[in-house]
């Protein structure tokens, strides 16, 4: 039995840290979304002047 | 240069962080009627003041748009917002981690508990008003306003456990001295890591500008 509440420690610890982690995973994934954005956005518009 | 500068930022975030550990683990004794379950207070409490900041930071940042019609610190509103809703819901989970050591519940609808959950949704509601709105200046505008109303939860959600105080959220005020210096200590690197998550999260939206230029200029042929 956890008499000095370990458990709820190693929760709120590990919880912390998730949530925080979960938060890094999200702005790299949207920096990869809008690189992908830029790059495809910069080619539509040269091809715009090209054609233009 | 700012990649060295977050490398460096994250580096000592990383060392204060393993100091703290051991002190809040090892040299800290347990408390006498939550055991080692008091300890998640020195990321609770750090996690609330670094989200304070963050959202006090964005409201003025939020005023410098609205006076000076600048996108720069729209997009700074924007990222450090954003960053302080991160650590607003840690703060709520590790709260309520706490919560159910001491109160037997998950959540215990205490006005600092709930006012502090209203702020973190009129925040997240800030950021999904940012995607809805497709053009930079109305959405800069429109999000500013409600980063200034959304700021006067703040002190509501600070000053609660003075105005209100037959709640059930502890008085830091009385909280030993050696807890306190642990928990200044804990909020260094805490706010060490949002500086770096800002900067990230900055670059992003200089990102979001050029794409926002390159789309006027794809409807302007």
């Amino acid at each position: 039995m956890d008499t000095r509440n370990f458990t709820f420690l190693c929760y709120g610890l590990v919880a912390a840290w998730l949530i925080l982690c979960a938060y890094v995973v999200t702005l790299a994934a949207r920096e990869r979304k809008l690189q992908r954005e830029l790059e495809r956005l910069r080619l539509l518009v040269e091809e715009k002047e090209h054609t233009g | 240069m700012r990649p060295k500068i977050m490398l460096a930022m994250t580096g000592i975030a990383a060392l204060l962080l393993a100091r703290n550990l051991y002190v809040i683990l090892q040299v800290l004794p347990d408390e006498e009627h939550q055991n080692a379950a008091y300890r998640i207070m020195f990321f609770h409490v750090p996690d609330a003041w670094t989200a304070f900041l963050c959202f006090l930071a964005g409201m003025i940042a939020s005023v410098l748009y609205l006076a000076k019609n600048d996108l720069r610190y729209d997009g700074f509103a924007a990222s450090i917002t954003e960053v302080g809703l991160a650590f607003g819901a840690a703060n709520l989970v590790t709260g309520m981690i706490w919560g159910r050591v001491i109160w037997g519940v998950w959540w215990a609808w205490d006005v600092r508990l709930t006012t502090m959950l209203v702020g973190c949704l009129i925040y997240a509601g800030y950021l999904m008003l940012r995607r809805a709105v497709e053009e930079p200046g109305e959405r800069a505008k429109m999000s500013a306003v409600v980063s200034i109303f959304a700021f006067a939860d703040v002190p509501i959600i600070f000053f609660s456990i003075r105005w209100w105080q037959h709640q059930q959220h502890p008085e830091p005020a009385k909280l030993p001295p050696e807890w306190w210096a642990a928990l200044f200590m804990n909020w260094i690197p805490l706010l060490l890591l949002a500086g770096v998550l800002l900067m990230l999260r900055m670059e992003q939206e200089r990102i979001q500008r050029q794409v926002d230029g390159l789309r006027r200029t794809i409807h302007a042929f």
